[in-house]
């Protein structure tokens, strides 16, 4: 009797500390969504390569309550994104932002896919025209003619 | 058609290049865009009278140093020293901001370490810190009489920093 009802109130704790761990993320569906939305499109500054909605880093943490926050306020992506911009600078965005600084990260690799096409082109072309067939003159056919053997030669 | 033969060449120098200067980049380094923007204004409690508060406005008309530490930070260790050295020959104010710390801990580390700051606030939540664009502790910001931000430093500051940057900047601010 005493350990079934152990059991039981093991079982109920049990049950307590995992909905309470699950709250914070049961809060707003909505909200979360969002913020699983926005925070793909931002960086973590402290590991750099990874987005805010991956990143563990406790500044991430905190960044991410405050994007919670503003959500919550009503404010619209482009306000938020301003937000962190304004603290943080362009360097959060994922996606950079098109300035003068930005043009070359941005056709940078189609600049260079470009020459690469034309090296490739130049090249083709180049090859072709030195395997293009020069037909013989009249004078080389007469030499290449006294220069082989003929048919009844070559049959001795 | 003997140029031909340089472009390997060229290419090997083009990256030398490259390689140069990308392995003078600072990456972790990230460009604050609150230089020459005005202080950002808080209003928090004190570390060692948690019934006064303080804010930005308090400052104005003084030339001063804002830097933000904790006792959890180890490179903090590292340039409190410095700090410590600097406040006794100097008398420009500090002010610290002790970003998202224990009050017990933090009234530890300055009674071990020394205090070299005129008062620290508590930011405990992180918001302040970031107001600020803080996202590796320590970071130092000078800021000018009219409470707009002319310098801010990542990272634990070197003797060559607080002498060769720090002070001819403040120097030249408090004209």
């Amino acid at each position: 009797m005493m350990r079934a009802l152990l059991g039981l109130l093991m079982l109920a704790l049990a049950g307590a500390t995992l909905a309470k761990e699950a709250a914070p993320l049961a809060e707003d569906p909505a909200v979360e969504a969002r913020l699983k939305h926005i925070s793909k499109e931002l960086r973590c500054l402290v590991c750099q390569n990874e987005t805010l909605a991956d990143s563990q880093a406790d500044l991430a943490k905190d960044l991410r309550r405050e994007v919670r926050d503003k959500i919550s306020q009503g404010l619209d992506d482009e306000q938020i994104k301003a937000y962190l911009t304004q603290r943080y600078g362009d360097f959060v965005l994922y996606r950079p932002r098109m300035t003068a600084t930005t043009v070359l990260l941005w056709f940078g690799p189609f600049l260079l896919l470009l020459g690469a096409a034309f090296g490739v082109a130049r090249f083709i072309k180049q090859r072709r025209r030195a395997l293009e067939e020069t037909p013989l003159t009249p004078e080389e056919a007469q030499r290449i003619k006294a220069l082989l053997p003929t048919e009844q030669g070559k049959s001795v | 058609m003997k140029a031909r033969f340089l472009i390997p060449f060229l290419v090997f120098v083009a990256l030398v290049v490259f390689f140069y200067i990308g392995l003078n980049l600072k990456p972790r380094e990230i460009p604050s865009p609150l230089i020459g923007k005005p202080a950002p204004a808080f209003n928090l409690q004190q570390l060692h009278e948690p019934d006064k508060t303080f804010s930005v406005e308090a400052m104005r008309g003084q030339v001063w140093v804002f830097n933000v530490w904790a006792s959890w930070c180890v490179s903090c260790r590292d340039e409190h020293p410095l700090w410590v050295e600097f406040a006794q020959n100097n008398k420009l104010p500090i002010v610290g901001l002790n970003y998202k710390d224990q009050r017990p801990d933090a009234l530890r580390w300055l009674l071990q370490l020394g205090n070299p700051y005129v008062l620290s606030v508590m930011d405990s939540e992180g918001r302040v810190g970031i107001d600020y664009g803080v996202y590796g502790v320590p970071e130092t910001y000078v800021i000018d009489k009219q409470g707009v931000i002319r310098m801010k430093h990542i990272g634990p500051i070197t003797p060559d920093v607080l002498t060769g940057k720090i002070l001819p900047l403040v120097q030249e601010l408090s004209k």
